[in-house]
C-alpha cells in the first residue's frame, strides 16, 4: 500500500507505520514527511505539560471524552522518558485512556524521549504532523513529567496547558523561569484537595508579575480530572484562547514561523553534526579530538574550531 | 537512531494480579526495549487496537485467570483480521502444560510459566524479532 495516500485517508495502520519509520530515522520516512508537510496546518494542537503525577494523562482522557462528544477526531501523542542507561522505556500513559481504545475517532501513540531533553522526543513534532495531515481535528501532546525548563511543547502547540497539583512546591517554585512562562492556561488538577486555593493564589500572584504576553492574560482553571469536574470550564478557556489566536493572525503567524525556524535549526544541527563526523573520520572522529582534549594537548574550543575548519574547503 | 524493539505487555481477563506483567515489562525495558503497558482487564479488541496504533513488534500477554485458551484464540484471530500476523505473540502466567501445544498451534510463539527467568524472556524477544 502507498503509506502516504493511506495516511491521508486516515488509515490507522499507515499512520502508525509512518510514525515508526520517522522514529527510526529511515530515509523513506523522511521522504514521506516531505510529502505530508503540505497537508498539515489544519488541526488544533493542544500541549499539556507539568510535573510527574499531577494528572496529565487523566486530564487528556477527559479532554478526549469532551471532544468526542463534540464529534471531533482526536489524535494523542504521549511522551514518556527513555532510560539514560539502558535506552529502554516504559510507556504507560495509555493506562488512563483505556475508554478510548476502541473509539475509531481516537488515535493514541506513545513515544519515548530517546535522549531528548525538552520534554518531548525529537520526532514528536513529526508524529503530530502525520496526525494533522491524516485529518484529526484536535491533536493533544502530552509531555513527560517535567521539572522546570523542559518547554519544547510550546513550540508545537497552539494552546499550552501547564498542569499542577496542590501541595507540590511553594511559591518560590512558581517564580523560577521555565514552564511558568509558557502556559496559556494553568490547570490546578486534584482541586478537591486542601491547599488548592493556596496553590491558585500562588500561581495567580506569580502570573501578575509576568510581562504581558501579546495581549493574552493566562488564566487558572481548577479541575478534578478523575470526576470530570472543571473540564467544561477548561475547554471553554481553550476555546477562548483559540478565538484569541484566530483574531490575532499576526501572532499566530509568528508562532508558526518560530516553530518552523526551530524545526529547520534542529535538522540543520543534526546534519552538520553528521557531516562533522564524516569529515573527521581520518583523525579518528570526534573521539580523536576528545583524546587530545583529555590529555590537555588542546582545549575543547580549539578542537571544535579545528573541526569547523575541515568544512572550509570544497563544498561537499 | 538505532531501531528499537517495541513490545506491548497486555493483561486480559478478570484477574487483577499484574506483578508478573510488570516484572517482565521492567526486564524488557532494562534490555533497551520500549514497552507499552496498558493496565488490567483489557479485552482482546483493546489489545489489538493498541498494538496497531503503537505499531509494536511483539505482544506479551499475562493471564492467570484460566481463560488463556479463549483470550489467545481471540487475539490471534483479531491480528489475522487486521493483517498484523507479523507481530510476535508470547505469553505467560498460570498455564497448564497440556494446553501449551494447542496455544502454539494457534500461532503463539512462546509460553513462559512460573519460574522462567526474565533473561529467558528477553532473549526470546530478541531472537524472534529481527530489526
Amino acid at each position: 500500500m502507498n503509506l502516504v495516500e493511506e495516511a491521508l485517508k486516515g488509515n490507522y495502520r499507515a499512520i502508525a507505520r509512518i510514525i515508526t519509520m520517522i522514529e527510526n530515522d529511515s530515509p523513506e520516512g523522511i521522504a514521506m514527511m516531505k510529502e505530508l508537510h503540505l497537508h498539515t496546518g489544519k488541526a488544533y494542537v493542544i500541549g499539556i505539560t507539568g510535573a510527574p503525577g499531577v494528572g496529565k494523562s487523566t486530564l487528556v482522557d477527559k479532554i478526549i471524552e469532551y471532544l468526542r462528544n463534540e464529534k471531533k477526531k482526536v489524535g494523542v501523542v504521549a511522551v514518556d522518558p527513555s532510560s539514560p542507561f539502558s535506552g529502554g522505556a516504559i510507556l504507560a500513559d495509555r493506562i488512563r485512556m483505556q475508554h478510548h481504545f476502541l473509539d475509531e475517532g481516537v488515535f493514541i501513540r506513545s513515544m519515548a524521549t530517546r535522549g531528548s531533553f525538552g520534554g518531548l522526543s525529537r520526532t514528536t513534532k513529526d508524529a503530530v504532523k502525520v496526525l494533522d495531515a491524516s485529518g484529526f481535528d484536535f491533536i493533544i501532546i502530552e509531555t513527560v513529567g517535567v521539572g522546570q525548563d523542559e518547554v519544547d511543547v510550546v513550540k508545537f502547540s497552539k494552546t499550552t496547558l501547564v498542569a499542577f497539583a496542590p501541595g507540590l512546591g511553594d511559591e518560590v517554585q512558581a517564580m523560577k523561569a521555565g514552564i511558568m512562562e509558557i502556559g496559556d492556561i494553568f490547570v490546578i488538577n486534584k482541586a478537591d484537595r486542601e491547599d488548592a486555593d493556596k496553590t491558585e493564589m500562588d500561581i495567580n500572584a506569580m502570573l501578575g508579575l509576568n510581562p504581558k504576553k501579546n495581549g493574552w492574560v493566562p488564566i487558572v482553571v481548577k479541575t478534578v480530572a478523575t470526576t470530570g469536574e472543571g473540564i467544561k470550564e477548561l475547554m471553554k478557556q481553550i476555546d477562548l484562547h483559540r478565538d484569541f489566536l484566530e483574531k490575532n493572525t499576526s501572532f499566530l503567524y509568528e508562532k508558526e514561523i518560530y516553530k518552523s525556524e526551530m524545526e529547520i535549526a534542529t535538522i540543520l544541527k543534526e546534519k552538520l553534526f553528521e557531516r562533522a563526523l564524516e569529515k573527521t573520520k581520518a583523525e579518528g572522529g570526534i573521539r580523536g579530538y576528545a583524546e587530545k582534549v583529555a590529555s590537555r594537548e588542546i582545549d575543547a574550543y580549539t578542537a571544535a574550531e579545528k573541526i569547523l575548519d575541515t568544512f572550509k574547503c570544497c563544498s561537499n | 537512531m538505532e531501531k528499537k524493539i517495541k513490545v506491548l505487555i497486555a493483561k486480559p481477563g478478570l484477574d487483577g494480579h499484574d506483578r508478573g506483567a510488570k516484572i517482565v515489562a521492567r526486564a524488557l525495558r532494562d534490555a533497551g526495549m520500549e514497552v507499552v503497558y496498558t493496565g488490567l482487564h483489557q479485552t482482546p479488541e483493546q489489545i489489538v487496537a493498541t498494538a496497531l496504533q503503537e505499531d509494536v513488534d511483539a505482544i506479551g500477554v499475562s493471564i492467570l485467570s484460566g481463560s488463556h485458551n479463549y483470550q489467545f484464540n481471540k487475539i490471534m484471530e483479531l491480528l489475522r483480521d487486521k493483517k498484523l500476523e507479523e507481530i510476535v505473540v508470547f505469553g505467560g502466567g498460570i498455564i497448564p502444560d497440556e494446553d501449551i501445544p494447542s496455544l502454539k498451534q494457534m500461532g503463539v510463539k512462546g509460553i513462559f510459566t512460573p519460574g522462567t527467568s526474565t533473561e529467558t524472556i528477553v532473549n526470546f524477544v530478541k531472537e524472534n524479532i529481527h530489526k
